[in-house]
C-alpha cells in the first residue's frame, strides 16, 4: 500500500511498486489528462507536480510515492496555472494539443518559482517538453503574458 | 488491402448538384438515427439536425467535420463556415467528427471520406457554408411561422433570431425548424457580409486542450471493461513470426491472451505497464523470408550508383543537354535525404470493440473509407455492419493516413484473434510505444538528387538536367492511378519538373528502386526535399551568376505572379537586413496551390552550430478563413521542416533500424524554435491548404544563409552531419 495525496485527496493505492505513476493515473485511476509520449522522460507529455516541482511520471514509480503530493492537469488550480491556461486560450496556443498539458504544467511550475522569467528561464524550463506541432513560438510568448497577468 | 474496398465501398462522386440533393434530403428529423455520432444525439430532444450541423434545443451549434483535425484547425475552419452562413455566436459552436460514411462525407478530391493533402478548407469551401445557410433558411421559415411573420422580416446575427419584435435563440427554434422543408436553394453571403470568415473565430477545441483534452484523443479511450493490446513486430521489415514461447508472458498478472497475427506476437492485458512488461517476456523467433535486409548505407550507395543511369523521364522540355554543353558555367550537385519519422506525440492506437458480428473502432482515422473498407473485409462484415468513430489526432503529419489501413487492419486482426480464440467480445485497445512508432515505418523515404544547372555568359540560366532516386510512395496504393503515370511517381519530383521558374530547357528524370522500407507522405511529401534542392540550387546559380538572390528568381517568375508576390512581400518585410551578426537566405515555394516564401536570419554560435534567429514569410493561401491559425500552421509547418533538417534521421543498420526513442530520433525543442513574422496576400481566390505549404521552403532559407555564414553548402541532410546542429 501506498498512500499520498492526489489533487487534494488522500489516495491509498495497492499497485505494483515499480509501475510508473503515469501508467496508475492512466489506466488504473483512469485520469488520462496526463499524456504517454515516450516512456523514457524524453518528451515531457507526462509531466505532473510533485511537492509543486514539475516531474515526468513516466518515470517516477509507485514505490516511490509515499507521502507525495501530487497535482495533474485535471486539478491544476494555481494562480500560476489559471494564467498560463488563460493565457494559453488568449494566443491560441495548443494545435494537436497532445503535448499540451505537459506544457501547462511545465508552465505553471516555472512560474511558481520564478514569476517574472527572462526567455532563458523559459528555455531552461521548457526544454524537456517536445511540440511536434511546434508550437513553441507562443509557448514563449504565453508565458510571458501569464507572467504579465499575474502581475496585474 | 485495398482489394477489399471493391467489395465493400461504394463509390459516390458527389457533384455540388449532389450535395444539395444529400444535404436537403438528409435535413430533419428523418435520417438522425443512421447518421448521427453518440456524442451529438446525447443533446437529446427535438433537434435541428442535418448531415454537417445539429442546432440543440441547448443552444449549442455542433459542427460535424468530415475532416480529420490532428492539429491544424480543420474543424474550426469548418466550423467557421458554418456559423458565417448560419450566424451563430462563436461561443455557442462546438465541432466533432462525423461519423464514416462516403455517399455523405467523402472528400472530392479523392473520391473516399478522408484527410490530407493540405485539402480541407479547398475541399470543404463550398459544402460547409452551404450547410449552415440551409440551416438558417429553415430557421427563419420556423420563426416565420410560429411569428406569423414575413420570412423576408426575419434577421439571424450572433445566435439571435429577431422579426416582428420577437426573439430567440437558435436553440429555442431548432425543433419547430427540424419540422420545415430544406429549401431546394440557398443563397451564399457576399464577401463583404462576412463576419467571421477573414476574421477572427477561435478553436473550438482550445479550452479543452488546456485542460487535458478529456475525451478528444483514440489514446485516452478507455470504453468500459476494455483491455490493452500491443504487438511484438520483427526487427527487420517484410520478416515474420516463426515462433513464439509466451510461457512468462502468459504467467503474469493481468495477461489476458497472446495472440499470432501476421504483423506478430500480440500481448492482450489489463493495463499498459503490464501489455509493456509481458511483451518484453516474449520468446520469439524470426523468419527472415524476404524481408530488408539493407543497412541505409548500401541503400544509398545503390541510389547514388543509380545516378550515372538514365531514368524515366518526367515532363522533359527543351534542349537541356544542349544548353548544358555550350553553357559558359555548369554547377553539379548531389544531395542526400534521409528517411523521417513522423513521430506524432500521440503514438498510434486503435480501438475496437467486435463481437462476430458488427464492429465499431475508435482512434485517429485519417482515410475512414479505406480503413473502414479494410476493416470490413478483415472480418469478413459488410459495409455498414461497421462503424469508425474519429478522434481528434494527436499529430499527424501524414503518418495516420495510410493507403494500407495498416492500423485498422492490425487492430481488426487482433479483434478477430481474440474472439476466434474462445474469448467474449471486449474493446481492446492497440498501443504503440514509442519505439514501436519510430521503428514501424512508414517514412518520407530516402531520396537522392543530381542536378546540372549551367548559366550562360550574361548569368542567365542555360540548360536544367535533374534526377531524383526515390522510392515511390504512391506505387501499389489505391491513389496510384492519381498520381503515378508511365512509371513515374509525381509526388517524387512534384516541385522540379512542374517547377513555374521559366526555365525552358529541363530535363527531369527518376528512379523508383524496390525497397523493403515501408514509406509515407510526410508533411508536403516530395516537397521535403525537392523545394530543397531547387531553392539551394537557384541561390547557387544567383550567387555563380553575381545576381541579388530575389532579383534572379523574380526574373524566371514573370508566369506566376502570385510566388512573385509573396517573394516580393517577404523581402520588403524582412528589409535590407537581420539583427546584428545574422546571416540570411531565402527560399519561395509553392505547394498544394499555396505559395510561401521565407527569409531566414541565422547566427551562427560559438560552437559552430545553426540558430536560426528570425524567419519573416509571405504567404498567399487564397481566402483567408481562419487568419490567426494560418499564422500558426506557417509557425508550426516551418517549425516542423527545420526540426527535420537540423537533426533528424532514419537509418538502418543491416534492415533494423538504429534509433528508437527521442533521446535518438530528435525532433526540434523550444530552444532552436526562431521568431517567426508572417504576412499574408489579401486575396479573392479560393481558399488553398495551409497544413503543409510552410515545410518545404525552411530548409533551403536556412542553408543559404549556411552558406552566407560559412560558404559551405550543406548538401547531405540533416545538419548534424556537418556540426552544423
Amino acid at each position: 500500500m501506498t498512500k499520498f495525496t492526489l489533487n487534494g485527496e488522500m489516495r491509498e493505492v495497492d499497485a505494483d511498486p515499480d509501475m510508473p505513476l503515469l501508467w496508475l493515473l492512466r489506466d488504473e485511476l483512469k485520469m488520462t489528462g496526463t499524456k504517454f509520449g515516450c516512456g523514457v522522460a524524453s518528451c515531457g507529455a507526462c509531466t505532473v507536480h510533485i511537492d509543486g516541482y514539475a516531474t515526468r511520471s513516466c518515470q517516477t514509480f509507485v514505490g516511490d510515492l509515499e507521502g507525495a503530493e501530487i497535482t495533474t492537469i485535471e486539478a491544476v488550480a494555481s494562480p500560476e496555472a489559471q494564467a498560463i491556461q488563460a493565457a494559453w486560450v488568449e494566443l491560441q496556443v495548443p494545435q494537436c494539443g497532445y503535448c499540451q498539458s505537459g506544457q501547462i504544467m511545465s508552465a505553471s511550475a516555472l512560474l511558481a518559482e520564478t514569476p517574472k522569467p527572462t526567455d532563458e528561464d523559459i528555455d531552461a524550463a521548457m526544454e524537456g517538453n517536445l511540440c511536434r506541432c511546434a508550437t513553441y513560438a507562443r509557448i514563449r510568448r504565453a508565458i510571458h503574458r501569464a507572467a504579465e497577468m499575474l502581475e496585474a | 488491402m485495398l482489394h477489399y474496398l471493391d467489395k465493400a465501398m461504394p463509390t459516390p462522386k458527389p457533384t455540388r448538384r449532389t450535395f444539395l440533393k444529400l444535404s436537403a434530403g438528409a435535413v430533419g428529423g428523418l435520417l438522425i438515427g443512421t447518421m448521427m455520432p453518440r456524442t451529438a444525439v446525447a443533446a437529446g430532444g427535438d433537434m435541428l439536425a442535418t448531415p454537417y450541423v445539429h442546432v440543440t434545443p441547448d443552444n449549442r451549434v455542433i459542427v460535424l467535420s468530415k475532416h480529420l483535425d490532428k492539429g491544424q484547425g480543420a474543424a474550426t475552419g469548418l466550423a467557421t463556415l458554418v456559423a458565417e452562413e448560419l450566424d451563430a455566436a462563436p461561443e455557442q459552436v462546438e465541432a466533432t467528427h462525423a461519423p464514416s460514411n462516403p455517399e455523405v462525407y467523402t472528400n472530392f478530391l479523392f473520391g473516399v471520406q478522408g484527410t490530407g493533402g493540405s485539402t480541407a478548407i479547398a475541399n470543404s469551401f463550398d459544402q460547409y457554408r452551404q450547410a449552415g445557410a440551409t440551416a438558417r433558411a429553415m430557421l427563419v421559415q420556423a420563426a416565420a411561422a410560429e411569428w406569423s411573420v414575413p420570412a423576408g422580416d426575419i434577421t439571424i446575427a450572433g445566435g439571435v433570431i429577431r422579426g416582428g419584435g420577437n426573439e430567440a435563440t437558435l436553440g429555442e427554434m431548432s425543433s419547430a425548424a427540424a419540422a420545415q422543408t430544406p429549401p431546394a436553394e440557398v443563397m451564399l453571403k457576399t464577401p463583404d457580409q462576412w463576419v467571421y470568415i477573414g476574421k477572427e473565430f477561435p478553436r473550438v477545441e482550445i479550452p479543452l486542450k488546456t485542460r487535458g483534452s478529456v475525451g478528444l484523443f483514440g489514446m485516452d479511450n478507455q470504453p468500459e471493461g476494455a483491455l490493452v493490446a500491443m504487438t511484438a513486430r520483427p526487427p527487420r521489415f517484410g520478416a515474420t513470426l516463426a515462433s513464439m514461447d509466451a510461457t512468462d508472458a502468459l504467467a503474469m498478472d493481468g495477461v489476458a491472451a497472446v495472440l499470432q497475427i501476421p504483423q506478430g506476437a500480440v500481448v492482450v492485458a489489463n493495463n499498459t505497464w503490464t501489455a509493456m512488461q509481458a511483451r518484453e517476456a516474449l520468446v520469439l523467433d524470426w523468419e527472415e523470408g524476404s524481408g530488408e535486409t539493407r543497412g541505409t548505407d548500401t541503400l544509398l550507395a545503390e541510389f547514388r550508383a543509380k545516378l550515372d543511369e538514365t531514368g524515366l523521364p518526367s515532363s522533359p522540355r527543351g534542349d537541356a543537354a544542349g544548353k548544358l554543353a555550350a553553357a559558359a558555367q555548369v554547377i553539379e550537385a548531389e544531395y542526400v535525404f534521409p528517411f523521417l519519422a513522423h513521430a506524432t506525440m500521440e503514438p498510434l492506437d486503435m480501438t475496437i470493440l467486435y463481437d462476430g458480428s458488427s464492429a465499431t473502432l475508435w482512434g485517429g482515422s485519417q482515410i475512414q473509407t479505406i480503413d473502414h473498407g479494410t476493416v470490413a473485409g478483415v472480418l469478413g462484415l459488410e459495409f455498414p455492419q461497421v462503424a469508425i468513430n474519429t478522434n481528434w489526432g494527436g499529430g499527424s503529419f501524414g503518418r495516420r493516413a495510410t493507403p494500407d489501413a495498416h492500423l485498422a487492419a492490425e487492430t481488426a486482426m487482433i479483434g478477430k484473434a481474440w474472439l476466434d480464440a474462445g474469448n467474449e467480445a471486449r474493446p481492446i485497445k492497440l498501443v504503440y510505444s514509442r519505439e514501436d512508432d519510430i521503428r514501424g515505418g512508414y517514412y518520407r523515404p530516402l531520396a537522392v538528387h543530381r542536378v546540372r544547372a549551367g548559366l550562360d555568359a550574361e548569368g542567365n540560366i542555360s540548360g536544367w538536367e535533374h534526377r531524383v532516386v526515390s522510392q515511390s510512395i504512391f506505387t501499389g496504393t489505391g491513389f496510384e492511378s492519381f498520381v503515378v503515370h508511365d512509371g513515374v511517381d509525381h509526388s517524387t519530383v512534384e516541385g522540379v519538373s512542374d517547377t513555374t521558374y521559366a526555365i525552358p530547357d529541363m530535363h527531369v528524370d527518376v528512379h523508383h528502386p524496390p525497397v523493403g522500407v515501408p514509406v509515407l507522405w510526410w508533411r508536403s511529401v516530395g516537397h521535403t526535399h525537392t523545394a530543397y534542392v531547387m531553392e539551394t540550387m537557384m541561390d547557387e546559380l544567383a550567387q555563380a551568376a553575381g545576381r541579388d538572390p530575389v532579383e534572379f528568381r523574380l526574373a524566371y517568375l514573370g508566369d506566376d505572379p502570385r510566388l512573385a508576390g509573396v517573394l516580393q512581400l517577404a523581402a520588403e518585410k524582412a528589409g535590407p537586413a537581420g539583427p546584428e551578426g545574422t546571416h540570411r537566405g531565402i527560399a519561395v515555394h509553392k505547394s498544394f496551390n499555396s505559395y510561401v516564401a521565407e527569409i531566414a536570419d541565422v547566427r551562427i554560435r560559438e560552437d559552430g552550430t545553426v540558430k536560426v534567429e528570425k524567419v519573416t514569410c509571405g504567404v498567399d493561401c487564397g481566402i483567408q478563413v481562419n487568419p490567426d491559425n494560418i499564422v500558426a500552421q506557417v509557425e508550426g509547418g516551418l517549425g516542423y521542416g527545420l526540426s527535420a533538417i537540423l537533426r533528424e534521421e532514419i537509418t538502418m543498420t543491416d534492415g533494423e533500424v538504429d534509433q528508437s526513442n527521442y533521446p535518438d530520433y530528435t525532433p526540434l525543442r523550444i530552444t532552436d524554435m526562431p521568431e517567426v513574422e508572417v504576412h499574408m496576400v489579401a486575396s479573392t481566390e479560393a481558399p488553398t491548404g495551409i497544413g503543409e505549404p510552410a515545410t518545404p521552403p525552411i530548409g533551403p532559407a536556412v542553408a543559404n544563409a549556411v552558406f552566407a555564414a560559412t560558404d559551405t553548402r550543406v548538401r547531405e541532410l540533416p545538419f548534424t552531419k556537418h556540426g552544423l546542429a
